[in-house]
C-alpha cells in the first residue's frame, strides 16, 4: 500500500510538472495582421514583419504598455512616449528632446508612423539602426535619453507585479530581457499605421481639394518647381518619404556628419533620412536638428536658402541661386499641400494613447 | 505465366517508351542577362560614384552618384522568326549595386537565336498598366502624371564642373517624352527603345553579358553639353528625344558564358 501511495505521489507530480510546462510551451497569444490601408496596398509593396517576431495582439498590447512605462528610464521618470508623443504624430515639439537628467540630444526627435513600409529597414536620421527592434533598443542605454541598463531594466520588469504575465502572455515566457522588451515595442511601433489625411481621402474618391492644394500638389510634382517627388513620394507613394540618406543643402560644413558618421564613407558626410511629409502640422520644429520651426521656414530654405557643398544632392536645384525661388503663390499653396497630408485621425487615435 | 511475363514486359516498356519521347525534346534552361557598365573602354561600379573622374565627349569632367534603369520585355527570336517573349522586368540599380542580373522566369530551348533584345524603359502598353507596379512605385521610380505618368526609363545623376569652374548637378532622367506638362500632357515621340543585341547560342544556364557604355549618353548623335542641358530636362522633351537617339548606341553585347 505504501509502495502505491509512493507510485500516485509519482504520477501527481509528474502530471503537474507536465501541466506547468504545457503552460508555458504550447502559450496560445493570438497572432494579428495589420491593418494594411487601401492605398498602401494598392500602390505600394507589402511591410516588412520580421520572421522572428510575429504581430500578435498579446504582444502589441505589451509593447504599448512599455512604450508609455518610464520604467524603462534609469530614473523612471522618462518614457517613450516623452519625445515621441501620440499628438505630435510620435514626435515632440522640442527641437533637441532632453533626457533623464536634463542633457539634450543633438539631434530633433523623429516622429513614428508606417514603420513597417521603411524597406531598408535603416532608422534614426542616420540610419545607424538596422531594424525596428534595434532601434528600439538603443535608446534605453543612451547616456542623454533614457540613461539605464539593459539589466536593470530587465530586473525591475522582473519584479513587477504584472508584467511577467503580460511576457508570458505573449512570449509563453517569464523570463525577461531585452531581445523580448524590444520585439513588444517593435510591435506595438508597426500597429503606428497613418493614411486618413485629407489628401488620402482626396485619392480615395471621398473629397475635393481646394485649388490651392491642387496647385500646392502640382508644385510638389512638377520638375521645374517643386520637385519634390524625387525624394518625398507621391500619390504613387504613400509614405511620402523614399527613407533613402540626401544632403538637402543645409549647410556648407558639417558639424554632423549624419550618415556618414555611421559609414565612414565621405561621400555620405552631411546626408540625413528624408522624414515624411506625413502629419506635418503636428511634428514642428523640421530637419534633423529642428532648425527650421515652420513649414514656411522649410519651403523658404528648398526655395532660396540651399547652401552648397561637396556631398549635396544633385537633385537640389539652382544652388547658384539658393534654389527654385517658388512665386509667393506657389509657396502659399505648397503648404495648402503639405498640410493637407495632416492625419488627424491618427493622432487622435484612443488605440494608440495611453489609456 | 506467359501472361504475367506479358505484363511485365508491357511495364518494362511503358516507361522506356516515355523516355524515348524525353529524350527527344529540345533541352530547356534558364538564360541570365547580366548587365555590366562602362565609361568607354573603363569598368564602371558603384565604387567609382561620387568622385570627378569622367570626362564626357563635350569636355565636360562629372561625377556619378546614382544611376538605375528599367528593362523590359526580354525576347528571344528563332531562326523561323518565333519570338519568345520572356515575362518580366527588372530595375537595375547600379547605385547600390542590386538587380544587375535579370534571369528568364521561363526557360527557353538551348539553341542558336537570331536576336535577343529588350527595351530599355517600357513600351507604351506596360507604361500605362491600369494598377501600376507596386515594387517600382515603392522605389520611387514614377512619373509625375503631369510629366505623362507612368515611370522613368532611367534616373542617372552626378555632378559635373561647370563653365564656372563650379560642381554643379545634373539629372539626366530618361522618360517618355512629353509636351505641355498639366492636365493634358501630349506625347511628341515614343522615347522608349529596343534593344537588339544579335545572333547568341544558349546551352544550359547561359549568361549574357550585356554592357552599358556610360560615356554613350553624351556621345552620338548628340554631343552633350551639361552647361546647357543639366537639370529639369524631364519636361523637356527636345531633351528627352536626344536621350532617345544617344541612347541608340549605349547598349551592347559583350560576350555569353
Amino acid at each position: 500500500m505504501k509502495t502505491w501511495s509512493i507510485y500516485c505521489l509519482f504520477l501527481i507530480t509528474f502530471i503537474c510538472v507536465s501541466c506547468s510546462n504545457e503552460s508555458i510551451d504550447n502559450y496560445a497569444s493570438t497572432e494579428v495582421s495589420l491593418e494594411i490601408p487601401k492605398l498602401f496596398s494598392d500602390n505600394i509593396i507589402a511591410p516588412v514583419i520580421p520572421a522572428g517576431n510575429t504581430q500578435t495582439m498579446e504582444g502589441i498590447i505589451l509593447g504599448k504598455k512599455l512604450f508609455f512605462d518610464p520604467i524603462l528610464s534609469g530614473n523612471n521618470t522618462q518614457a517613450c512616449a516623452d519625445c515621441h508623443a501620440p499628438q505630435n504624430a510620435f514626435t515632440d515639439t522640442s527641437r533637441f528632446s532632453d533626457g533623464i537628467d536634463g542633457s539634450l540630444s543633438i539631434r530633433n526627435s523623429m516622429p513614428l508612423f508606417n514603420l513597417a513600409w521603411n524597406y531598408d529597414e535603416k532608422f534614426f536620421w542616420d540610419g545607424k539602426s538596422f531594424n525596428l527592434e534595434h532601434q528600439a533598443f538603443l535608446p534605453v542605454t543612451d547616456p542623454k535619453e533614457m540613461k539605464n541598463t539593459w539589466a536593470n531594466v530587465e530586473q525591475q520588469l522582473q519584479q513587477h507585479n504584472e508584467y511577467p504575465e503580460l511576457f508570458e502572455r505573449a512570449f509563453g515566457t517569464t523570463s525577461i530581457d531585452s531581445t523580448l522588451v524590444t520585439k513588444a515595442i517593435a510591435q506595438f511601433e508597426r500597429t503606428l499605421i497613418s493614411a486618413n489625411s485629407k489628401f488620402d481621402k482626396f485619392l480615395l474618391g471621398e473629397i475635393e481639394l481646394t485649388p490651392e492644394e491642387q496647385n500646392g500638389f502640382d508644385v510638389f510634382m512638377d520638375e521645374a518647381r517643386g520637385d519634390c517627388f524625387h525624394c518625398h513620394g507621391s500619390d504613387k507613394n504613400p509614405l511620402w518619404t523614399d527613407n533613402d540618406f540626401h544632403n538637402n543643402g543645409l549647410d556648407e560644413t558639417f558639424a554632423d556628419l549624419g550618415l556618414g558618421a555611421i559609414t565612414g564613407d565621405p561621400a555620405d558626410n552631411g546626408k540625413f533620412r528624408s522624414p515624411s511629409l506625413r502629419n506635418l502640422a503636428f511634428t514642428a520644429p523640421y530637419m534633423h536638428d529642428g532648425r527650421f520651426a515652420t513649414i514656411d521656414d522649410v519651403i523658404n530654405h528648398y526655395s532660396e536658402g540651399l547652401k552648397n557643398s561637396t556631398t549635396i544632392d544633385p537633385l537640389m536645384k539652382k544652388i547658384d541661386q539658393g534654389g527654385v525661388n517658388l512665386s509667393d503663390e506657389d509657396k502659399a499653396d505648397l503648404k495648402a499641400f503639405l498640410l493637407s497630408l495632416s492625419d488627424f485621425e491618427f493622432v487622435n487615435d484612443p488605440n494608440f494613447t495611453n489609456n | 505465366m506467359k501472361k504475367l511475363l506479358l505484363l511485365c514486359l508491357i511495364l518494362i516498356l511503358i516507361p522506356s517508351c516515355e523516355s524515348d519521347a524525353d529524350d527527344n525534346a529540345p533541352i530547356q534552361t534558364n538564360v541570365t542577362l547580366n548587365f555590366g557598365h562602362t565609361w568607354d573602354d573603363i569598368p564602371v561600379t558603384n565604387a567609382d560614384f561620387n568622385t570627378i573622374k569622367f570626362t564626357n565627349d563635350n569636355g565636360d569632367e562629372l561625377s556619378i552618384e546614382r544611376l538605375r534603369y528599367l528593362i523590359s520585355k526580354v525576347t528571344f527570336t528563332t531562326s523561323n522568326n518565333e519570338v519568345l517573349n520572356i515575362p518580366g522586368y527588372q530595375l537595375v540599380d547600379v547605385t547600390n549595386n542590386e538587380n544587375l542580373t535579370f534571369t528568364t522566369a521561363t526557360r527557353i530551348p538551348n539553341g542558336t537565336y537570331k536576336n535577343v533584345a529588350f527595351t530599355f524603359g517600357f513600351n507604351n502598353e506596360d507604361n500605362y498598366t491600369p494598377n501600376g507596379y507596386a515594387d517600382l512605385n515603392s522605389a520611387n521610380f514614377f512619373v509625375p502624371a503631369m510629366l505623362g505618368g507612368g515611370y522613368h526609363y532611367m534616373q542617372f545623376d552626378g555632378k559635373f564642373i561647370n563653365s564656372s569652374s563650379i560642381e554643379q548637378g545634373f539629372n539626366y532622367h530618361a522618360i517618355r517624352a512629353v509636351d505641355n506638362p498639366g492636365d493634358s500632357p501630349t506625347f511628341p515621340k515614343d522615347t522608349f527603345f529596343e534593344v537588339n543585341l544579335g545572333t547568341v547560342s544558349i546551352s544550359n544556364n547561359s549568361i549574357i553579358n550585356v554592357e552599358m557604355n556610360i560615356a554613350e549618353w553624351f556621345k552620338t548623335p548628340n554631343r552633350w553639353d551639361l552647361n546647357e542641358l543639366n537639370q529639369m530636362l524631364m519636361p523637356n522633351s527636345a531633351a528627352q528625344i536626344k536621350m532617345f537617339e544617344n541612347g541608340q548606341n549605349v547598349f551592347s553585347l559583350k560576350s555569353v558564358e
